[in-house]
C-alpha cells in the first residue's frame, strides 16, 4: 500500500513538473511577437469544428494585440474567414476585425479592400451587419481620407436595400457617421454620383421596420452632430414621425425636431388647415409640447427636457404652456390660481369658505372650446401633473430654464412651481425649490404664494428645509405682512427643528437686508416695545429672539431711522451680538453710542476698510523688522499673530487672509525660536534631551505648511512657492537636529542625499519663481549647490545651519481670495448619554452629517476618521454621492459610517472627525518637467497625508459580547 | 348606462360573439329599475347560450352591483372576467349592499350571501396586458385604467375586429393610483365613459394643497376635522394624502378611520401594490404606504376625546351612521371643521350644510346649530373632457361610443370628437342599439412560388408604388389563397383555355403588304423600346406574343388591313398597340 502511495506521489509529482514545462513553452510562444499570429493560425487550423474555432477566437479576443502584429493577425483571420462556412465564426471574425482596426497605431486602410470584398460575397445578414460595423470602425479611424469615406458610403448605400433590419440599421449608422460633410468632397471624386446623404437617410424615415426608422433618425442626428447642416425639408418628415406607433421612433423624432428648430428658428411654416403661418421654432415648440402628453413616459421625459432649451420661442407660445381653460358643465371656470390672485388683489384674504366659491361663471361658446389644442396649450400643466416623477422633474427643469430667460414667464410659472412644493416625491419638491431660487431675481412672491411656500418649512426633511431657507434668502416679498408671516413661520420652524438655527438666522439676515422698509413698521411689534411702559427684557440666549434681532439689525443697516425705535436693552444686545455673531450682525451706525464706533460707512471699499488696513499694516511691520534683535522680533511676531487671529475671528470676510498669514508668521516664529536656542552652541552629547524643542518645531512647521497649502482655497502659485520654501527650511532644520543628535555618519548620508534631492526638486518645480526669492534660504542654497553635492554630510549640515540663520524672512504676498476650509459635524451631536449598543463583531451604522466650507473637490479629499479608545484609527472614504452641493463653496456630507469593535466591558467614547487628505504631488503637474511622463499616475492619486479640519465629536458606543 | 350614470351594462355583438360589459345597479332606484333589464338580451332561452362572456371593469356597484342577480337569479353560467383586485373587493361591497338592502330596508326577493359566493365562483381573474382567449376566436385584454384599485379597460377582439371598453378611468394620476394608459390598438369601436364630458378640471395640486391647508390649520387651532367618506376609493387617496402630509410635517394629532369595510379593503390595497402608482410601487419595499403609521382605527369613545383629531367616517353624505353621529357631537364648536369630499344627494344632511343651512332639524324635533366650518372639496377620479380626448387620441379608434354620462353633456363631447378626430361618434340611449359597419381585412395566403417569381421579375417592393400581380384566387373552406394560374389549374384539374383577341385596323397605304409590314415593324420598333419586336420571315410582325399581319383590302387596294391578335394575358399591351396603330403610321421619308 505504502509503495503504491509512494508511486502515486511520484507520478503526480512528475506530472506537475511536466505541466509547468508546457506552460512555460506556450507562454513563450505567445510572448514572442511574430508568433502571436502564428499561434492563432495554428489554433484555427487545429479547430475541427466551428465551435472549437469560436472558442479559440474568443480566447484570442481576450488579449490585446500589439500594433505591429495586427496586420499579420488580420491576414490570418481573413484567410480563415474565406474558408469558414459557419456564420457564427465568421461573425466573430468580423467583429475581431473591427476590434483590431481600432488598435492604436495601426492604420486600417489596408484591410478595407478585403472587408469590402468579403462584404460583397456574404450571405448571412448578421455577418453582413457585423462587417458593416467593422467598416464603420475603419471609417471612423480614418476621418481625413475622403476617398475611403466615399467608398464606404457607397457600400452602405448599396446595402440599404437589404431585407434584414440589422443590415439596414448598420448602413444608416455608417451613413450617419461617414456621410460627406461638405460639397467639396465630391469634387475630387467626380466620377461617383453626388449622393445626397440626407435624402438617402430621409427616405428611410418611412421604412417598415421601426428599428430602421429609429436608426435613420439617429443617423440624421449624427450628421448634425458632425456639423452637417440639415435641410429644412427634414422638419416635415420628422413631424410625421411624431405620430409613429413606436416610442423609440417618437423619442428620436422629438430630438430631430428640436435640432431642426434650433437650426431654422426664424423660417416660416404654414399651419395646416388654415392660411396662417408661424415661425418654425414656435411650430416645433407646439409639437414638442404636444408630446408631453404622449402615451410613453420615455417620450414625455424627452419632450419635457427639450422644451427647456427652446429659448427663441415667442412669449405668446411660451405662456400658453401654462394655460389650461377650465370649464364645468360648459361654463367657463376660473382656475384656483386665478381665484387666489383675485382674492389677493381685492384685498380680501382667504375668505370664501363656502361651497360654490369656485362656481363657474360665464357660459362657454361650445364651438370655441378646443379640447385638443395643437399648440402648446397646457403642456407644462400636464407635465407637472404627470404620473412619473421623471417627467415631473424634467418639466420643472425645463420650466426653470425657460423662466430664467423670460422674466414674464417666470412670473406666470410661479403658481405652478409653488404647487410643486407639495409633490409626493421629495426629489421633485427639492428640485422645484431650487428652481424657484434660481429664478428668484425675476419674481416677487404674492402673499398667498408665500403662504404656501412657508408651509413647506415644516417639512421633516432637512434638505427641503434648508433649500427653502436658501430660497427665502433671495426672494422678494411684496408686503410687510409677508415679512411678518415669513418670520412667524421661520420661528415656528425653529422651535420644531432647533438644529436649523444657523440656517434660519442666515435666512433672516438676508430677508432683513433685502426689505428694510418692510421691516421698519414691524419693529415695535417684533421687539414688543410699548410707547409708555417698559417691557421685560427678553432672554438673550433665546434663539428665537436672536433670530428677530438678526432680522431687525440687518434691516437697520440701510434704514437709519430704525435705531430710534430700539429700547435700551436692544442696544446692549446689539453690542453683544455684533461681537458674538459678527457674521450675522452688520456694523450699525448708532447715534449717541460709544460702545460701537460708528466705523463702517457703506461706501468704503474693502481695501480702505480699516480692518483690512490694520491687517496690511501689521504684516508690513513684521516684514520690515528684519534686523531687530531676536528678542524683539519674537515678541513682535507673537503680538502680530495674536492680533491676526483675533481679527480673523471678528471679521469673517478677512478670516481667511488673517488666518493664513498668522499661520505663516507662526511658522516663522517657530523657526526663529528653534534657531535662537542657545543650545546650538552646546556640544552634541549635552544637547540630546533639549533637542525635542527644535525637532518639535520642525515637525510643527511641516504640519502648518501642509495646512497652508491644502486647507485654503484660492492659494496661488506665488504663495505655494513660499510655503514650499518654508517647508524646505523645516526640513533643513530637521536635518540639522538629527545630525546633531545621532552619532555615526551612516544614517546622515541618506538624509543628506534626500534633502539635496528635495532642493533639486524645489528648483525644478518653481524655476520660474526663483527670481522672487532673492536673498532667501533657497537662493543661497542653490548658489552653494555644487559645493554641497560634493561635501560630506557633516559639512553640509554646517553650511545649512549658517544659511538658515542668515536667510532673510520672505514676504508672503496675500492672495486675492482666500478661504480656509472648515467643517462642522452636525450629526452626531456628541451629547447623548445613551451608548449606541451593538453586538461585537457586527457593525453599527452611524449617521454622519457635516457641512464643509471652501473645500475643493471634497469627493476625493474629505475622509471620515474614527478613533477608538484603544488608539485604533480607521479612515472611511465616503461615497461621492454622499456629498451634496447646496451652494457655491459649500458642501454637505451626509453619510453613514460603519463602526465595529470587539466586545467591551463598558460603554466608551469613540471620536469621529473629518480629515482633509492631501497629496503634494498633485500640484506638480503644473510645472513643465513632469510632462515628460516620469511620474506614474498612481503616485498622483495616492494620499500623502491628512489634516484634521473639524472638531472631533465623541460618540458613546457599547459593543456587547455576542450572546450564544 | 346609455345617456345616464348608473347601472352600466352594455351588450356588444362583435363578429358573431356576444359580450356583456359590466353589470351594474342604479343607486337612485329601489324597484326593478335598479337592475338592468336582462330580458332585453334574449326573450326566451338561457343567457348562457347567448352570451359568450361577461366583463366587469371595476368594483363600483354601478358596474358590478347586479352581478349576483344576473348570474344566480336570472341565470348565467358562463365566464365572468375581472381583474384580481376587483375579484377580491367586489364580494365585500356586494355583501355590504345586500346587508343594507335586506337587513336595513327589509327587502325580500334579494340575492343572498350564498348567491354572491356562487357568483364569484364563476369569475375568471385576468392580469393587466394578459391576452385571455375566451374561446377560439374571442380574446380579451385588460389595460390599466386608474379610477379605483383594479379598474381596467378591456379590449375585446374577434379576428381583426375589436372593441375597447374603458369602464371608468382617470387620465391624471392621484396619490395612490396611476393614470390610465392604452396602446395604439386602433379598435373599430371605443366605448368610453363621459361623466365629465363638459368639464376641464383644474390641476389636482391646488385641490390637494387646499385640502391639506384646511386640515392643517384646523388641527393647529386645536379643532377636530370630520371627513365623511365612502369606504373605498377616495377614502384611500385621502388617507395617503394625510398620512404623507403628517409624515412630512411631523404632525402628532391622531387620525382615525372608522372601521367596517375599510380594514378589509385596506388589506387588499396593501396586497395589490402593482396596481398603485409609481411612488407607492417604488417605496413599498421600505414601507408599504397603506400600512398607515398615523391612521388608527376609530372607536366611538374617541369622539369625545379632547384635543385635535382627524376622523374619516362613513357614509359620505352624512345621512346616517357614524359620520352623522360624530357630526352631531362636533357641530357646535366653531373650531371644528367638516370637509365633504364628494357630491351629496339632495335631502341629506351633507347637502343641507353645503348649501349653507346653519340650523338643522334632526329627528325628535331637535334643532342642531352648526357652528363648525363646512368645506367642500371635490376629488373625483373620472377623466375630464381633456382626458377623454387624450385617451381617444391614444387608442385611435375608428369610431367612438359614449356611455355613462348625461345626454346633454355627451352631445358636446360627441361634437368635439367628430370635429377633432373625424371619426363617427355615437351616444345611444338605454335600450338603443347602434350598428357599426366594419371593413375587416381578409388575410390571403400567397404561394411562395408566385411571390418568388414576382420578386425575380422586378425590384423590391416599395410602399409608394403599388404593383400588379397576376394570379388566381382560390376560395376554399373559408380560406383564401393566391396562387399562380398554372398551379390553380393543376389543383383544380382544369385544362387551360387560350383566349385570343383579334382586331382589324385599316390603314391607308398604297404600297405592298410586305412594305407595309416593314413600316409597321420599324414604327413599332421605334416606339416600343422595352419590348421585343420581331419581323418574321412570313411578313408578320410580333411584339412579344402579339401578332400583327398586314393584308390588302379585298375591295380597296389603297387600304391595307392590319390584323392584330393577342392573348388575354397581354390585354394591356394589345389594346395599347391597337390604339397606336389606329393613329396610323408616320409618313415615310420617301
Amino acid at each position: 500500500m505504502a509503495a503504491h502511495l509512494k508511486k502515486r506521489v511520484y507520478e503526480e509529482f512528475t506530472k506537475v513538473v511536466q505541466q509547468q514545462q508546457e506552460e512555460i513553452a506556450t507562454k513563450k510562444l505567445r510572448l514572442t511577437k511574430p508568433s502571436k499570429s502564428a499561434a492563432l493560425h495554428i489554433d484555427l487550423c487545429k479547430a475541427t469544428s466551428p465551435a472549437d474555432a469560436l472558442q479559440y477566437l474568443l480566447q484570442f479576443a481576450r488579449k490585446p494585440v500589439e500594433a505591429e502584429s495586427v496586420e499579420g493577425v488580420v491576414r490570418i483571420l481573413l484567410e480563415h474567414y474565406y474558408k469558414e462556412n459557419d456564420p457564427s465564426v465568421r461573425l466573430k471574425i468580423a467583429s475581431l476585425l473591427g476590434l483590431l482596426s481600432k488598435t492604436a497605431g495601426f492604420s486600417p486602410d489596408c484591410i478595407m479592400d478585403d472587408a469590402i470584398n468579403i462584404l460583397q460575397n456574404e450571405k448571412s445578414h448578421q455577418v453582413l451587419a457585423q462587417l458593416l460595423d467593422t467598416l464603420l470602425a475603419i471609417g471612423t479611424k480614418l476621418p481625413e481620407n475622403q476617398a475611403i469615406q466615399m467608398r464606404l458610403v457607397d457600400v452602405a448605400c448599396k446595402h440599404l436595400t437589404d431585407t434584414s433590419h440589422g443590415v439596414r440599421n448598420k448602413c444608416l449608422q455608417l451613413l450617419g457617421n461617414l456621410g460627406s460633410l461638405e460639397k467639396s468632397v465630391t469634387k475630387d471624386a467626380e466620377s461617383l454620383a453626388v449622393r445626397d446623404v440626407q435624402k438617402i437617410i430621409g427616405d428611410y424615415f418611412s421604412d417598415q421596420d421601426p428599428r430602421v426608422r429609429t436608426a435613420a433618425i439617429k443617423a440624421m442626428l449624427q450628421l448634425h452632430e458632425r456639423g452637417l447642416k440639415l435641410h429644412q425639408t427634414i422638419y416635415n418628415q420628422a413631424c410625421k414621425l411624431l405620430s409613429d406607433d413606436y416610442e423609440q421612433v417618437r423619442s428620436a423624432a422629438v430630438q430631430l425636431i428640436w435640432v431642426v428648430s434650433q437650426l431654422y428658428p426664424e423660417s416660416i411654416v404654414p399651419i395646416p388647415s388654415s392660411n396662417e403661418e408661424i415661425r418654425l421654432v414656435d411650430d416645433a415648440f407646439g409639437k414638442i409640447c404636444h408630446m408631453v402628453s404622449d402615451g410613453s413616459w420615455v417620450v414625455r421625459v424627452q419632450a419635457a427636457k427639450l422644451l427647456g432649451s427652446m429659448e427663441q420661442v415667442s412669449s405668446h407660445f411660451l405662456e400658453q404652456t401654462l394655460d389650461k381653460k377650465l370649464m364645468s358643465d360648459l361654463r367657463r371656470k376660473r382656475t384656483a390660481h386665478e381665484r387666489a390672485k383675485e382674492l389677493y388683489s381685492s384685498g380680501e384674504f382667504s375668505s370664501g369658505r363656502k361651497w360654490g366659491d369656485d362656481a363657474p361663471k360665464e357660459e362657454v361658446d361650445t364651438g370655441a372650446v378646443n379640447l385638443i389644442e395643437s399648440g402648446a396649450c397646457g403642456a407644462f400643466v400636464h407635465g407637472l401633473e404627470d404620473e412619473m416623477y421623471e417627467v415631473r422633474i424634467a418639466a420643472v427643469e425645463a420650466l426653470c430654464m425657460l423662466a430664467q430667460s423670460s422674466p414674464s414667464f417666470a412670473e406666470k410659472c410661479l403658481d405652478f412651481l409653488v404647487d410643486m412644493f407639495n409633490d409626493e416625491i421629495e426629489e421633485v419638491r427639492l428640485q422645484s425649490i431650487h428652481t424657484m431660487r434660481k429664478i428668484s431675481n425675476n419674481i416677487t412672491l404674492r402673499e398667498d404664494q408665500l403662504d404656501t411656500v412657508l408651509a413647506v418649512l415644516e417639512d421633516s426633511s432637512r434638505d427641503i428645509r434648508e433649500a427653502l431657507h436658501e430660497l427665502l434668502c433671495c426672494t422678494n416679498v411684496s408686503t410687510k405682512e409677508g415679512i411678518h408671516l415669513a418670520l412667524v413661520e421661520l420661528l415656528k420652524n425653529l422651535t420644531k427643528y432647533p438644529t436649523d438655527r444657523d440656517s434660519i438666522w442666515k435666512c433672516l439676515k438676508f430677508l432683513g437686508s433685502r426689505h428694510p422698509t418692510l421691516v421698519l413698521p414691524l419693529v415695535p411689534e417684533l421687539l414688543s416695545t410699548h410707547p409708555f411702559f417698559d417691557t421685560a427684557e427678553p432672554d438673550m440666549d433665546d434663539p428665537a429672539y436672536i433670530a428677530v434681532l438678526v432680522l431687525i439689525f440687518n434691516a437697520a443697516k440701510t434704514c437709519p431711522t430704525m435705531p430710534a425705535l430700539f429700547s435700551d436693552h436692544t442696544f446692549r444686545h446689539y453690542a453683544y451680538l455684533r461681537d458674538s455673531l459678527s457674521h450675522l450682525v452688520p456694523a450699525l451706525r448708532l447715534p449717541g453710542r460709544k460702545l460701537v464706533s460708528s466705523a463702517v460707512s457703506p461706501n468704503i471699499t474693502p481695501h480702505e476698510d480699516p480692518s483690512h488696513q490694520f491687517l496690511q499694516q501689521s504684516l508690513e511691520r513684521v516684514y520690515n523688522l528684519q534686523h531687530l534683535d531676536p528678542q524683539g522680533t519674537q515678541e513682535l511676531l507673537e503680538l502680530t499673530i495674536r492680533d491676526l487671529q483675533r481679527l480673523g475671528e471678528l471679521q469673517s470676510e478677512l478670516a481667511g487672509v488673517a488666518d493664513f498669514s498668522a499661520t505663516y508668521l507662526q511658522c516663522q516664529l517657530l523657526l526663529i525660536k528653534a534657531l535662537q536656542e542657545k543650545l546650538w552652541n552646546v556640544a552634541a552629547p549635552l544637547y540630546l534631551k533639549q533637542s525635542d524643542l527644535a525637532s518639535a518645531a520642525a515637525k510643527q512647521i511641516m504640519e502648518e505648511t501642509y495646512k497652508m497649502e491644502f486647507m485654503y482655497s484660492g492659494v496661488e502659485n506665488k504663495q505655494v512657492v513660499i510655503i514650499h520654501h518654508m517647508r524646505l527650511q523645516a526640513k533643513a532644520l530637521q536635518l540639522i537636529v538629527t545630525a546633531r543628535t545621532t552619532r555615526g555618519v551612516d544614517p546622515l548620508f541618506g538624509m543628506c542625499e534626500k534633502f539635496l534631492q528635495e532642493v533639486d526638486f524645489f528648483q525644478r518645480c518653481f524655476i520660474a519663481d526663483l527670481p522672487h526669492l532673492q536673498d532667501s534660504f533657497v537662493d543661497k542654497l542653490l548658489d552653494l549647490m555644487p559645493r554641497l553635492m560634493t561635501s560630506k554630510p557633516a559639512e553640509v549640515v554646517k553650511i545649512l545651519q549658517t544659511m538658515l540663520r542668515q536667510s532673510a524672512f520672505l514676504h508672503l504676498p496675500l492672495p486675492e481670495q482666500i478661504h480656509k476650509a472648515s467643517a462642522t459635524i452636525i450629526e452626531p451631536a456628541g451629547e447623548s448619554d445613551n451608548p449606541l449598543r451593538f453586538t461585537s463583531g457586527l457593525v453599527v451604522a452611524l449617521d454622519v452629517d457635516a457641512t464643509l466650507e471652501h473645500v475643493q473637490d471634497p469627493q476625493s479629499t474629505v475622509k471620515v476618521q474614527v478613533l477608538y479608545p484603544d488608539g485604533q484609527a480607521q479612515i472611511i472614504h465616503p461615497k461621492p454621492a454622499d456629498f451634496r452641493n447646496p451652494g457655491p463653496g459649500r458642501h454637505r456630507l451626509i453619510t453613514q459610517v460603519y463602526l465595529s469593535h470587539t466586545a467591551w466591558t463598558e460603554p466608551c467614547q469613540v471620536e469621529v472627525r473629518l480629515l482633509l487628505a492631501y497629496n503634494s504631488n498633485s500640484r506638480i503637474p503644473k510645472s513643465p518637467w513632469i510632462e515628460g511622463g516620469e511620474m506614474s499616475p498612481q503616485v498622483e492619486t495616492s494620499i500623502e497625508g491628512t489634516i484634521p479640519f473639524s472638531k472631533s465629536v465623541k460618540v458613546y458606543i457599547m459593543p456587547k459580547p455576542a450572546r450564544r | 348606462a346609455g345617456q345616464d350614470v348608473g347601472r352600466s351594462c352594455i351588450l356588444v355583438s362583435i363578429a358573431g360573439k356576444n359580450v356583456m360589459l359590466d353589470c351594474g345597479m342604479h343607486m337612485g332606484f329601489n324597484d326593478d329599475r335598479r337592475f338592468p333589464d336582462f330580458s332585453y338580451i334574449t326573450r326566451n332561452g338561457r343567457l348562457t347560450d347567448f352570451l359568450d362572456c361577461v366583463i366587469i371593469s371595476h368594483f363600483h356597484l354601478d358596474h358590478c352591483g347586479a352581478l349576483p342577480y344576473f348570474s344566480e337569479m336570472v341565470g348565467y353560467d358562463g365566464p365572468i372576467y375581472m381583474t384580481h383586485p376587483t375579484q377580491a373587493i367586489c364580494p365585500i361591497l356586494l355583501e355590504d349592499y345586500r346587508k343594507i338592502a335586506v337587513d336595513k330596508k327589509g327587502e325580500a326577493n334579494f340575492f343572498t350571501s350564498q348567491m354572491i359566493k356562487d357568483c364569484m365562483k364563476k369569475v375568471v381573474a385576468v392580469r393587466l396586458h394578459q391576452t385571455v382567449q375566451v374561446d377560439d376566436e374571442l380574446e380579451i385584454k385588460a389595460y390599466y385604467a386608474g379610477h379605483v384599485l383594479g379598474a381596467a379597460m378591456f379590449q375585446i377582439k374577434v379576428g381583426s375586429e375589436s372593441v375597447v371598453y374603458t369602464g371608468d378611468y382617470n387620465m391624471t394620476p392621484d396619490r395612490h393610483l396611476g393614470a390610465a394608459w392604452i396602446d395604439k390598438c386602433r379598435p373599430n369601436l371605443l366605448i368610453t365613459e363621459s361623466t365629465y364630458a363638459t368639464t376641464i378640471r383644474d390641476s389636482k395640486r391646488c385641490r390637494e394643497r387646499d385640502f391639506l391647508k384646511k386640515v392643517h390649520e384646523t388641527v393647529e387651532r386645536g379643532g377636530k376635522v370630520l371627513i365623511p367618506v365612502f369606504a373605498l376609493g377616495r377614502a384611500q387617496e385621502l388617507c395617503i394624502l394625510l398620512e404623507t402630509f403628517w409624515e412630512r410635517m411631523n404632525l402628532k394629532a391622531p387620525i382615525y378611520f372608522s372601521t367596517g369595510l375599510t380594514e378589509k379593503a385596506n388589506h387588499y390595497y396593501k396586497l395589490f401594490i402593482t396596481w398603485t402608482n409609481q411612488k407607492i410601487r417604488k417605496t413599498f419595499v421600505q414601507r408599504n404606504m397603506f400600512e398607515f403609521k398615523h391612521i388608527k382605527a376609530f372607536d366611538r369613545a374617541f369622539a369625545d376625546n379632547p384635543g385635535p383629531m382627524v376622523v374619516f367616517a362613513t357614509p359620505g353624505m352624512l345621512h346616517a351612521g357614524q359620520s352623522l353621529q360624530i357630526f352631531r357631537k362636533w357641530a357646535g364648536n366653531e373650531k371644528n371643521m367638516v370637509i365633504m369630499p364628494g357630491y351629496c344627494v339632495q335631502g341629506t344632511v351633507g347637502h343641507k350644510i353645503l348649501s349653507g343651512q346653519r340650523k338643522l332639524e334632526m329627528e325628535g324635533r331637535q334643532v342642531l346649530e352648526v357652528k363648525m366650518q363646512v368645506e367642500y372639496m371635490s376629488f373625483s377620479a373620472h377623466a375630464d373632457a381633456k382626458g377623454i380626448m387624450q385617451l381617444v387620441g391614444q387608442a385611435e379608434p375608428e369610431s367612438v361610443l359614449l356611455v355613462h354620462g348625461e345626454a346633454k353633456k355627451m352631445e358636446f363631447l360627441k361634437q368635439k370628437i367628430e370635429q377633432e378626430f373625424r371619426v363617427n361618434c355615437y351616444m345611444p340611449a338605454n335600450g338603443e342599439t347602434v350598428t357599426l359597419p366594419t371593413s375587416p381585412s381578409i388575410p390571403v395566403g400567397i404561394s411562395l412560388g408566385l411571390l418568388k417569381r414576382e420578386m425575380a421579375q422586378g425590384l423590391l417592393p416599395d410602399i409608394r408604388k403599388p404593383r400588379l400581380l397576376h394570379g388566381t384566387l382560390i376560395v376554399k373552406d373559408s380560406s383564401f389563397r393566391l396562387v399562380s394560374s398554372e398551379q390553380a389549374l393543376k389543383e383544380l384539374g382544369l385544362a387551360e383555355h387560350q383566349l385570343r383577341f383579334t382586331c382589324r385596323v385599316q390603314l391607308h397605304d398604297s404600297r405592298k403588304e410586305q412594305e407595309t409590314a416593314a413600316r409597321v415593324y420599324s414604327h413599332l420598333k421605334s416606339i416600343l423600346k422595352d419590348h421585343c419586336v420581331q419581323h418574321l420571315p412570313d411578313g408578320s410582325v410580333t411584339v412579344e406574343s402579339i401578332l400583327v399581319q398586314a393584308a390588302a383590302h379585298s375591295e380597296d387596294p389603297g387600304t391595307k388591313v392590319l390584323l392584330v391578335s393577342w392573348t388575354y394575358q397581354d390585354e394591356e399591351l394589345g389594346s395599347y398597340l391597337t390604339a397606336l396603330l389606329k393613329k396610323g403610321l408616320p409618313q415615310a421619308p420617301s
